[in-house]
């Protein structure tokens, strides 16, 4: 019992690899700040584009969209980081997970607002033009805020699983929290880092699953 | 060399290709062996852990709450990595596919769990009642009133969250796994030339587009009546 406490409960472990930690769970969040943001904006560009009828845009982007989340997004990221300077772009580890991060996530929040686009009645875009809005118009006031307000517990549950996936800039040297936590592992052979980087995360974001088992319930039991 | 020359001496050079073919193969059947073990075992485990918590034993349904609440909130990753460079240090020796292969099972019991739950609970509880006043045994009741109408609804849900999970059998590749991210980079580092990662792109997208495809199919086939 005393093995596996030093082993994964070890404090002065914890007490030397705690700046480093600490370090990684700012730049976690800076990377959260960064991707959620720029995918959401992604998201918003593609649904929007799908509401034009035409076959012509229509099937090229459910193309892009299908293909995007087809490929895992640690195969899109390491492609950007280790391929791409083959080709003389050197786009750096926070470039190829910024890019990799708006592809990826951006055809997820596309799909989610999609849908919510439209479940919204045709008769209130006829509405909404017979009254003289233009077409961007109501598309601003009235379809999506409703839009994003009917997908919220799909739009929250995406956030989390991109705020977790943010771990994967680990394997491309970006210093966020899992890279610190191996990097302390490595030197101190010993997984009391990595263990704390798994508590932190945990603390980050149980209360973000905990909201979500509310709303997903809520939304299955309203759906009968 | 003009720059069109360069990226496809890079990204689409048929002969290191053709080099490298024969792993990249390799690699697609072990992302498949890895995928359909997630999906049988997290499944599985996810609509036990559902039927448990249905019989509504307080100590029982916290514990499970709480190990579904753990894998829903840590990145697969960070569960892989602990499992796979912390576990030695109990005595615990797990290969890279064995870690990834139980990291990603306990995600996908733990989401599936929650998705089967709501499903239970969206049955009304008159069923219930009208079913055990029949006589029907309770795990009758579940197993004939209950589950079918309860897995027909998650079905869309679901198929989106396994397939979502089994994309992540791509992170097995920061544990030694040899699958088509591993053999691909490792054909990278080999031949000083990212057309094995192209290759494995396209792999990917072979396997994962026909099963994105499908989902889409699904979500419409079996979405909500309102």
């Amino acid at each position: 019992m005393d093995d596996l406490l030093l082993a994964f409960f070890n404090l002065d472990i914890l007490r030397q690899a705690w700046p480093i930690l600490l370090n990684g769970l700012i730049q976690t969040i800076l990377l959260s700040l960064l991707v959620v943001p720029l995918g959401v904006l992604m998201g918003i560009t593609l649904a929007l584009l799908s509401t034009v009828r035409n076959r012509w845009a229509r099937y090229p982007l459910i193309a892009f969209t299908d293909f995007f989340r087809a490929i895992p997004p640690l195969v899109l990221l390491i492609f950007l980081y280790a391929g791409l300077p083959f080709a003389g772009w050197e786009i750096g580890a926070w470039g190829a997970v910024a890019i990799g991060f708006m592809l990826n996530t951006g055809a997820y929040y596309g799909e989610i607002l999609r849908a919510g686009i439209e479940s919204i009645p045709a008769g209130q875009l006829e509405a909404a033009r017979s009254t003289g809005l233009t077409r961007l118009q109501t598309l601003r006031h009235i379809v999506l805020p409703q839009a994003i307000r009917n997908t919220l517990p799909d739009l929250t549950s995406n956030t989390l699983e991109v705020v977790k996936l943010t771990s994967i800039a680990s394997v491309v040297a970006l210093p966020e929290l899992l890279f610190q936590a191996r990097q302390a592992q490595s030197v101190t052979f010993n997984a009391t880092p990595i263990m704390a980087a798994a508590i932190a995360y945990f603390i980050l974001l149980w209360p973000m699953v905990r909201l979500l088992s509310r709303l997903e319930n809520r939304q299955l039991a309203g759906r009968r | 060399m003009t720059g069109w020359e360069r990226f496809c001496e890079s990204f689409f050079n048929a002969e290191v290709m053709a080099r490298y073919l024969p792993e990249i193969i390799k690699g697609f059947w072990v992302t498949v062996e890895l995928a359909i073990l997630i999906v049988i075992a997290g499944l599985a485990s996810g609509l036990a852990l559902a039927v448990i918590r249905s019989l509504g034993i307080r100590p029982l349904n916290w514990l499970i709450i709480f190990t579904v609440d753990l894998f829903r909130a840590l990145p697969p990753l960070v569960i892989i990595v602990l499992l796979y460079f912390g576990l030695p240090a109990a005595g615990l020796n797990l290969s890279g596919f064995e870690a990834t292969w139980l990291s990603l099972t306990l995600v996908l019991m733990s989401f599936s769990e929650e998705i089967f739950w709501a499903g239970i609970t969206a049955v009304p509880k008159g069923q219930w009642e009208a079913a055990r006043s029949t006589g029907l045994t309770f795990l009758a009741t579940l197993r004939l009133v209950v589950l079918p109408q309860a897995l027909r609804m998650t079905i869309p849900p679901i198929t989106n969250r396994t397939i979502a999970i089994t994309k992540g059998t791509a992170l097995g590749s920061v544990v030694a796994v040899s699958e088509i991210l591993g053999a691909a980079q490792s054909g990278l580092s080999h031949a000083f030339n990212p057309s094995p990662l192209t290759l494995g792109a396209l792999a990917y997208i072979v396997l994962f587009f026909p099963v994105v495809l499908f989902g889409r199919w699904v979500e419409t086939r079996f979405a909500w009546k309102r």
